[in-house]
C-alpha cells in the first residue's frame, strides 16, 4: 500500500497532535501517524475520544483541535524505515494480518517523544523491575498494581506523578527514591515557583502521594530476590537498609528519541535533534517537535509541535514568534538537566556479572576495554537485539562515555516480509 | 623520532589481523596500523561463512588450503568467534543444476574436499523448511561459519601477546621503506603489508573494484536453519561481473540468528541499504524457503567487497620492494585470510609454501590490465 500527504506527521503525542492540528487548520492535507492505538502519546496515553467531561481542559481542547482540524489520523502504525528520499515506512501489526505502508511526504514532522533512561545496577533485570513511567503505563493498560508494595525509584520530574498514579490505582507506594540531592531540587523548585502552573500540578500530585516517603539524595543499590524483587536495597550514601517490595519502578529521567531522525540524515547534538528558530532540522522538509528536541515537558511539547505545525504549513513567521516563549522552555529543560544529572555513585552499582544488554546478554564486565560504542556493539552484540539498543545505549553512554552512532533499518524488528520495496510486493505471496 | 619494525601492516581487517598473528608466531617485530576499531571494516559486514569454493583450480586451492588453517585454528579460537561447522548445502533448484552438483562433486573430491550429493529427500531431511520440489544438493560438511570482528580481534590480541603493536592512526602514505600516518607520525619498515581492503586510494596503481552487498540479520531462532545454505546459482552471481545480482545465501549463527544474503553491486559508494535490492534479494530467498518471511529483522547492512579483475586476491610483493600486498579477496577475505596470510608470511620469510603462490602474485594486475607503475 502507499499513499501521498503534504504533511506527515510521526508520533500523536502532545506534539505531534498540535503539529497536526496547527497545519490542517492552515490547509494543509495532513496525516498524523502513530504506533497506539489512539492518540494521546505517554501522558495522555490513548485517550480516545473526546470527551466533554474531560476534567483535564488543556487534553480536551488539544484533541478536539485534532478532530475539528481535519488531519486524518492513522493509530497503530508504527515507522520503521525511510526507503526513499520523501518516503516513510510503516507497520501495523496489531491485528492478525501484518499490513505495511509507504508514506510519501512534502513535509515532516518528527514528534517521536521520549523514552526513560536504564541505568544498569545488580537485580534490575529481575521480574518485578519495571520503568517508572513504564510501570504506571502498564498499570494504566490494565496491569493490577491492587495492594502491592511499590518503591519507585530514580531520577527525575515524573517519579512524583507516577507515584501519586499508582497510589490511585490502588498501589502501595511506600518510597519515592530521588538521586538528586536536596539542595538540587531546592533549587530547582525555586526556579519552578517562578512557573506557577507548574509548582501547582507538583504539589498535587505531592499530596496525592501523602503515605509515601519523598527521598531526595537516596538511590538503589540492588533490586533483590531470585525469581521476581522481592526488595530493594537502598541508600542515601550513608545507611543502606532493605525495603521489601512487589513492584520497582525505577527510571532515570528520559532520553530523546532521535532514531528516526538519524536515519534521514538529521544532525543531532547532546542526543536531541538538533532544530533552528522554527523547529527545522538540518534537513530541510524535515520539522521536530516536542521531547526529541530536548526534554521540558507537556506546555513545551504543545508550544514546539504548534511551531512546526506552522512552519510546515509555510507559516514561518508566525511561528517565529512563538520562539520567545519557547526559549523559556529551554531554560526549563536545561534546569531539569541540571537538577537531575546523574550523581556519580550510580555509575559504579553495576558488579561485573550485571547484565548491561539485557536483549543479548553482555554483562558489564563484558563491555570493558572497548573503543566506542561501535566496537563494543561488534565485539559483544550489545544493542544488537531487539530493541536496538534504546534500553541499553543510554546507559552505556552514561558508564562508558560512548555516544550511539550509525542507525540502520529497520528501527524495530519486522517480519521479513514487512522488508521489501512495498507495493510491488503481492506477487510474493502467492 | 621515527619507530622501525620488521613489518608495519597497514589495516586491522581480518587479513592485516591474521597476518600479524602469523609473522608475531614466527619471531617477526610487527606494527600494526588501524583507524577505525580493528575488524570493523569489511570484516564487520561479512558474514563469515568459511567455503572451499572451486570457481577456478587456484581458488579452490586457496579456499581448500585456507579451511584447513581455520580447522588447526579452532581449539584455541574463543567462544566469542563462534567457530561452528554446520557444513555447506549447494543446492540445485532443478535438473539442470543438478548435474552441476555432480560436476562440483567431482571436483570436491579430485581435491580430497569431502561431499555428499543429496537427492530432494535427503535434502529436504537435511533441511525441512526448503520449500519442496528441489531438486538435491551437494553437502560440504567441513565448511563452518564464525563471527568475523570476534576473530579478527582474537587474532590481532594473539599477535599483541606475542610483541605486536596496534597503532591507532590514518595512514596517508605508504612505500620506499616508510609509513606515514596523518598526524605526521613516520614509522620506517621494508616491509609494508597494505590490507587495507577496498581503501586503496593511496595507492592509484591498484585496480580494485567496490562490490556493495546488502546483508539481513534476523532475531534468534534456533534450530530454523540448520546449514550453511546457498543456492548453486550463487556462482552465477558472484560471477556477474556487470549488473547487480542476488543470490540466496542463509547462515544460521551460532547465536540462532539468521543471516540472509545475498546481494552484489557495482558502481555503488553509499553505503545506506538499497531498499529495492533489499526486496530482490529476500525474495530469492523467500523462493527457496517461504517461511522465512515470518520471520522478524533486526537489522539490515551493507559492506563492500574488494573484487580484482580475475577474481583471485593479491598475495605478495609488488612494484616497490618495500611494499607487499594482502588484498582483493571480494567475497572471501574471512575464508582465505589465514591461508593468505601464511602464504605471504612463508614469502617475507622465504619459506617453502603448502600451495603453489604464483596465481595470486600481485605482479599480474600488470599483466592483467597494461596499467601500473
Ligand atoms: C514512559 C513515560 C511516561 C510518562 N508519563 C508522564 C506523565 O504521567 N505525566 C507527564 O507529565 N509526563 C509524562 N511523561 C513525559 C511526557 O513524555 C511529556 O510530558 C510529553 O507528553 C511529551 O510529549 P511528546 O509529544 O513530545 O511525546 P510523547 O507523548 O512521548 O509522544 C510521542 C509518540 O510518538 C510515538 N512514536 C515514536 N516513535 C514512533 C514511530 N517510529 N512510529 C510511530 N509512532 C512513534 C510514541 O509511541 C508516542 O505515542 C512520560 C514519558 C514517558 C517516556
Ligand atoms: C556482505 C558481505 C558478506 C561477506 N560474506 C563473507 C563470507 O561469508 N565469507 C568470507 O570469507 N568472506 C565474506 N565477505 C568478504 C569479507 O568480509 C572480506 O573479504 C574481508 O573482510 C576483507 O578483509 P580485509 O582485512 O581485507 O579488509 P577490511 O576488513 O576492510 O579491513 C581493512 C582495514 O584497514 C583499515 N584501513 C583502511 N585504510 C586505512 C588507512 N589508510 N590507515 C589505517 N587503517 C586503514 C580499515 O579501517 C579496516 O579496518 C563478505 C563481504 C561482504 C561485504
Amino acid at each position: 500500500m502507499s499513499l501521498d500527504t503534504q504533511v506527515l506527521v510521526v508520533g500523536a503525542g502532545p506534539a505531534g497532535i498540535a503539529a497536526a492540528a496547527t497545519a490542517a487548520t492552515h490547509g494543509r492535507q495532513v496525516l498524523l501517524l502513530d504506533d497506539n492505538l489512539a492518540p494521546g502519546g505517554q501522558i495522555w496515553r490513548e485517550a480516545t475520544t473526546v470527551q466533554q467531561e474531560d476534567p483535564d481542559d488543556v487534553r480536551r481542547k488539544t484533541l478536539l483541535a485534532l478532530r475539528v482540524s481535519g488531519a486524518r489520523i492513522f493509530s497503530g502504525w508504527r515507522v520503521f524505515d525511510a526507503p526513499r528520499n520523501g518516503s516513510l515506512r510503516a507497520i501495523n501489526d496489531s491485528g492478525p494480518e501484518i499490513h505495511t505502508i509507504d508514506i510519501s511526504y512534502e513535509q515532516l514532522v518528527l514528534a517521536t517523544g521520549a523514552r526513560e533512561r536504564f541505568l544498569p545496577f545488580p537485580g534490575w533485570t529481575l521480574p518485578g523491575v519495571f520503568g517508572a513511567g513504564g510501570l504506571e503505563a502498564l498499570a494504566r493498560g490494565g496491569f493490577s498494581v491492587t495492594g502491592k508494595r511499590i518503591v519507585v525509584a530514580g531520577t527525575g520530574p515524573l517519579l512524583l506523578p507516577v507515584a501519586a498514579h499508582l497510589r490511585q490505582m490502588g498501589g502501595r507506594v511506600t518510597t519515592v527514591a530521588e538521586q538528586a540531592s536536596r539542595g538540587q531540587l531546592a533549587r530547582f523548585s525555586t526556579f519552578l515557583s517562578r512557573q506557577p502552573g507548574k509548582l501547582i500540578e507538583g504539589l498535587q500530585y505531592r499530596a496525592a502521594s501523602g503515605g509515601s516517603k519523598y527521598r531526595p539524595g537516596c538511590w538503589p543499590l540492588a533490586a533483590l530476590g531470585t525469581d521476581k524483587i522481592e526488595g530493594v536495597r537502598l541508600t542515601d550514601g550513608q545507611r543502606r537498609w532493605e525495603e521489601p517490595c512487589e513492584l520497582l519502578g525505577c527510571g532515570f529521567h528520559l532520553v530523546p528519541n532521535t532514531e528516526l531522525a538519524s536515519l534521514l540524515g538529521c544532525a543531532t547534538r547532546e542526543n536531541a535533534i538538533e532544530v533552528d528558530d522554527v523547529q527545522q532540522t538540518s534537513v530541510s522538509n524535515v520539522f521536530a517537535a516536542g521531547e526529541p528536541t530536548g526534554i521540558a515537558g507537556l506546555e513545551s511539547a504543545l508550544l514546539t509541535g504548534t511551531m512546526a505545525g506552522l512552519a510546515a504549513a509555510g507559516k514561518l513567521e508566525e511561528a517565529k514568534a512563538l520562539l520567545p516563549r519557547r526559549q523559556k522552555f529551554e531554560r526549563f529543560a536545561e534546569r531539569l538537566k541540571t537538577a537531575f544529572a546523574l550523581r556519580p555513585e550510580l555509575l559504579s552499582l553495576a558488579e561485573p556479572d550485571t547484565i548491561v544488554c539485557r536483549c543479548e546478554d553482555v554483562t558489564f564486565e563484558a563491555l570493558k576495554g572497548y573503543e566506542d560504542w561501535n566496537d563494543a556493539k561488534r565485539q559483544t552484540r550489545c544493542g544488537m537485539g531487539p530493541c536496538q539498543g534504546r534500553v541499553c545505549g543510554p546507559a552505556t553512554e552514561a558508564l562508558f562515555g560512548w555516544r550511539a552512532s550509525s542507525v540502520r533499518p529497520p528501527l524495530y524488528p519486522v517480519p521479513l516480509s514487512a522488508m521489501g520495496a512495498g507495493p510491488s510486493r503481492s506477487s510474493l505471496d502467492e | 623520532m621515527t619507530d622501525a619494525f620488521d613489518v608495519v601492516v597497514v589495516g586491522a581487517g581480518i587479513a592485516g589481523c591474521a597476518c600479524a598473528r602469523e609473522l608475531t608466531d614466527a619471531g617477526v617485530q610487527v606494527a600494526v596500523v588501524e583507524h577505525d576499531a580493528p575488524g570493523g571494516g569489511a570484516t564487520a559486514a561479512g558474514m563469515g561463512h568459511i567455503v572451499v569454493m572451486d570457481d577456478s583450480p587456484a581458488q579452490l586451492a586457496l579456499t581448500h588450503y585456507a579451511r584447513s588453517l581455520w580447522q588447526k585454528l579452532t581449539s584455541e579460537l574463543p567462544a566469542s568467534v563462534e567457530y561452528e561447522e554446520r557444513g555447506t548445502l549447494w543446492i540445485a533448484a532443478d535438473h539442470e543444476e543438478m548435474t552441476q552438483v555432480h560436476t562440483k562433486h567431482a571436483t570436491c573430491t579430485g581435491d580430497g574436499v569431502r561431499s555428499e550429493v543429496l537427492d530432494a529427500v535427503a535434502l529436504s531431511e537435511a533441511e525441512p523448511r526448503l520449500r519442496t520440489g528441489l531438486a538435491g544438493a551437494l553437502l560440504v560438511p567441513d565448511d563452518a561459519i564464525l563471527y568475523p570482528p570476534a576473530a579478527a580481534r582474537y587474532l590481532l590480541q594473539a599477535a599483541q601477546r606475542a610483541g605486536a603493536r596496534l597503532i591507532r592512526g590514518t595512514v596517508t602514505r605508504a612505500g620506499n621503506g616508510a609509513v606515514t600516518l596523518s598526524d605526521g607520525t613516520m614509522l620506517a619498515s621494508d616491509h609494508i603489508v597494505i590490507a587495507t581492503g577496498v581503501e586503496v586510494s593511496m595507492f592509484p596503481w591498484i585496480r580494485l573494484k567496490k562490490r556493495k552487498g546488502h546483508l539481513v540479520i534476523t532475531d534468534r531462532y534456533p534450530g530454523f536453519v540448520r546449514h550453511q545454505l546457498v543456492e548453486l546459482g550463487y556462482l552465477k552471481s558472484a560471477h556477474a561481473t556487470t549488473s547487480d545480482s542476488v543470490a540466496f545465501n542463509v547462515q544460521p549463527r551460532m547465536t540462532g540468528q539468521l543471516l540472509i544474503g545475498s546481494s552484489r553491486q557495482y558502481m555503488q559508494e553509499d553505503a545506506t541499504a538499497d531498499a529495492g535490492l533489499v526486496d530482490r534479494m529476500l525474495r530469492r530467498a523467500y523462493e527457496y524457503m517461504p517461511q522465512l518471511a515470518s520471520l522478524s529483522a533486526t537489522r539490515v547492512w551493507t559492506g563492500f567487497r574488494a573484487a580484482t579483475s580475475d577474481k583471485l586476491p593479491w598475495i605478495g610483493p609488488t612494484h616497490d620492494p618495500t611494499l607487499y600486498m594482502l588484498a582483493g579477496f571480494e567475497g572471501l577475505g574471512i575464508t582465505m585470510a589465514p591461508a593468505a596470510a601464511r602464504l605471504l608470511a612463508d614469502h617475507l620469510l622465504a619459506r617453502q609454501s603448502a600451495i603453489d603462490p604464483g596465481p595470486y602474485l600481485p605482479e599480474r594486475m600488470a599483466r592483467a590490465e597494461t596499467i601500473l607503475v
